[in-house]
């Protein structure tokens, strides 16, 4: 047997995931495949962070304003617009790609805490928006998409968003696309700039590269990966409300990269399902659920200080991407 | 010599510290092809004299005239582009990286520059080994740069440089921390440079710059006290008294 390049066996494994995720369609009682669509919408979230925290090094404390952005772009649109899905998904994407410029433009004169403290603020204002036009999102309470609305034409026919298995199916279709565009990043040029700016800013910038553009390139197409996810989970789960703009939406994608290894593309998928299934087994046993949950964010670090695919690599699979 | 218009200039540059004048109103010119070196006592301004070519630092008065484009307000970036290269005086090369992935980060974005937007990897690797062989490092390519010895990472900082292939290419105290026989190399290196790009160095090494420069400028405080070839610093009074210690 030949020996597998790198490249091979990173390529192999990321097929083969998208594969078993697949195949859990058929296998997955229904309960769990409700939980593994929601991770699989929101690992999307997670892997649009990991681009601009893991890979460029930004720490923002900001992006749930780029998954609302996503969120009601769709929601809204659908909700009064009576638009359908596909345009509506379109504004979301569109929503977060102009927020996401915008916000980077001004944000990214700032570094480190400072940049933290910004992009907190802008978040915060979009909060707080979503709240102060509560005629039309009706805020905290939000507004529940009707079943109706959530079909999607696809090559001639329409599918029902609200049945499981399409449902499930749709989150893996937008999970997949997104991991390959990832996958494909990270391998090409742009990726290994952007890994070399979080490493030395200003040798590359004596390197001849716009430091500023690469960032801020970084900063779009996380903002757009990011909104993909919001508004994907609008249409999927038929829910949009203030509450997904808020800070704990700011904070739980840099747990779920951290947990699952930042500046890995597999370990937004691992960090999001660990969380989701640690929250959701401890809470079952315990209404102390949160005391469980630090304990074994502790037994994390300790074991798995660069996150769980973080680790993997760094002790036994130095070719994971 | 039978120059033309020089490739760098500078008239009246100066850049202040809140009050500190750390470079005050310097005339340099710099002519296509020679090696130069900056010398003086620690504090002069030479860093920070170089530092205002390259763009690293913004000037407070003055212009930079590069190649007879008027560069002062040029982004880092663009001047690197233009073909103004410096290696870091502190070693500041990808410690996680192999030598040639750091040369290659060099080469890669010339390579987008020269739209061969393939980056055909062969382009790529044979840029960047090429960079490597001139340096000497061309066997240790697949080694992390961040367990070369510290001689072998001031080469790899220079291959970086070279790897951009500049027409001016500064050098900033590049002997510094090196053994003895590793500076001899690093003598014949830059001279072996200096017969394809305009070199401009800052260095304490008194060994060095008189086996190198064609001219030195020496600073004091910010100005250039003296400038010649070098019999001429050598035999200069103020020079000795400010610098060669008299």
């Amino acid at each position: 047997m030949t020996r597998l390049t790198p490249s091979t066996k990173s390529i192999a494994l990321h097929i083969g995931v998208v594969f078993a995720l697949l195949a859990l369609n058929f296998l997955l009682p229904e309960y769990h495949r409700g939980v593994f669509a929601r991770v699989l919408v929101l690992a999307v979230f997670a892997m649009g962070y990991n681009l601009a925290f893991g890979y460029t090094g930004l720490l923002s404390l900001g992006h749930a304003m780029f998954f609302a952005a996503g969120l009601y772009g769709a929601g809204l649109t659908i909700y009064h617009l009576e638009w359908s899905v596909w345009p509506a998904f379109g504004t979301g994407l569109a929503a977060g790609a102009a927020l996401a410029l915008v916000v980077g433009f001004l944000a990214l004169r700032t570094t480190g805490v400072a940049f933290m403290i910004v992009t907190l603020m802008f978040a915060q204002v979009f909060y707080l928006m979503t709240l102060y036009f509560t005629t039309y999102t009706r805020g905290e309470e939000g507004l529940v998409l009707p079943q109706e609305t959530r079909v999607l034409g696809f090559s001639g026919g329409m599918l029902d968003l609200s049945d499981p298995s399409t449902r499930y199916l749709v989150a893996l279709s937008l999970f997949t696309l997104v991991l390959a565009a990832i996958l494909f990043l990270v391998r090409a040029p742009y990726g290994r700039s952007l890994i070399a700016i979080r490493e030395n800013e200003e040798r590359m910038r004596m390197l001849g590269y716009d430091v500023f553009a690469n960032k801020l390139a970084s900063v779009v197409i996380s903002g757009i990966f990011c909104a993909a996810s919001g508004a994907a989970y609008a249409v999927l789960f038929g829910y949009v409300g203030s509450g997904f703009a808020a800070i704990q939406y700011s904070i739980l994608p840099l747990l779920w990269v951290l947990v699952g290894g930042a500046a890995t593309t597999l370990g937004p998928l691992i960090g999001t399902l660990f969380m989701f299934y640690v929250i959701d087994t401890a809470s079952s046993y315990t209404t102390a659920h949160l005391m469980v949950v630090g304990l074994v964010l502790i037994g994390v670090i300790l074991f798995f200080p660069k996150g769980i695919i973080g680790t993997v690599r760094e002790r036994w699979l130095p070719w994971l991407p | 010599m039978a120059t033309v218009s020089p490739l760098l200039e500078t008239h009246g540059l100066g850049r202040s510290f809140g009050g500190l004048r750390a470079v005050d109103g310097v005339d340099f010119s710099l002519p296509e092809g020679e090696t130069h070196a900056i010398i003086g006592p620690n504090g002069a301004g030479k860093t920070t004299f170089v530092s205002l070519i390259c763009g690293r630092v913004a000037p407070t008065e003055g212009r930079v005239v590069f190649d007879g484009q008027d560069i002062s307000k040029m982004p880092a970036h663009k001047r690197v582009r233009a073909g103004i290269a410096y290696t870091f005086q502190i070693t500041s090369v990808f410690a996680n990286l192999t030598a040639f992935d750091n040369v290659a980060l060099a080469v890669q974005r010339q390579l987008i520059d020269d739209h061969e937007r393939g980056l055909s990897a062969h382009a790529l690797t044979e840029h960047g080994l090429d960079a490597l062989e001139k340096v000497g490092l061309a066997e240790h390519a697949h080694k992390v740069a961040g367990n070369l010895s510290y001689g072998h990472q001031r080469l790899l900082e220079v291959a970086m440089g070279l790897a951009l292939r500049p027409r001016l290419l500064i050098l900033d105290e590049p002997t510094q921390g090196l053994s003895d026989s590793e500076i001899e190399n690093f003598v014949a290196l830059v001279r072996q440079i200096g017969e394809e790009a305009t070199v401009l160095l800052i260095e304490h090494n008194m060994d060095v710059v008189m086996a190198l420069a064609e001219r030195i400028t020496v600073m004091e405080q910010g100005r250039i006290l003296a400038q010649g070839a070098p019999a001429e610093i050598r035999a200069n009074q103020a020079v000795q008294q400010a610098y060669l210690g008299g």
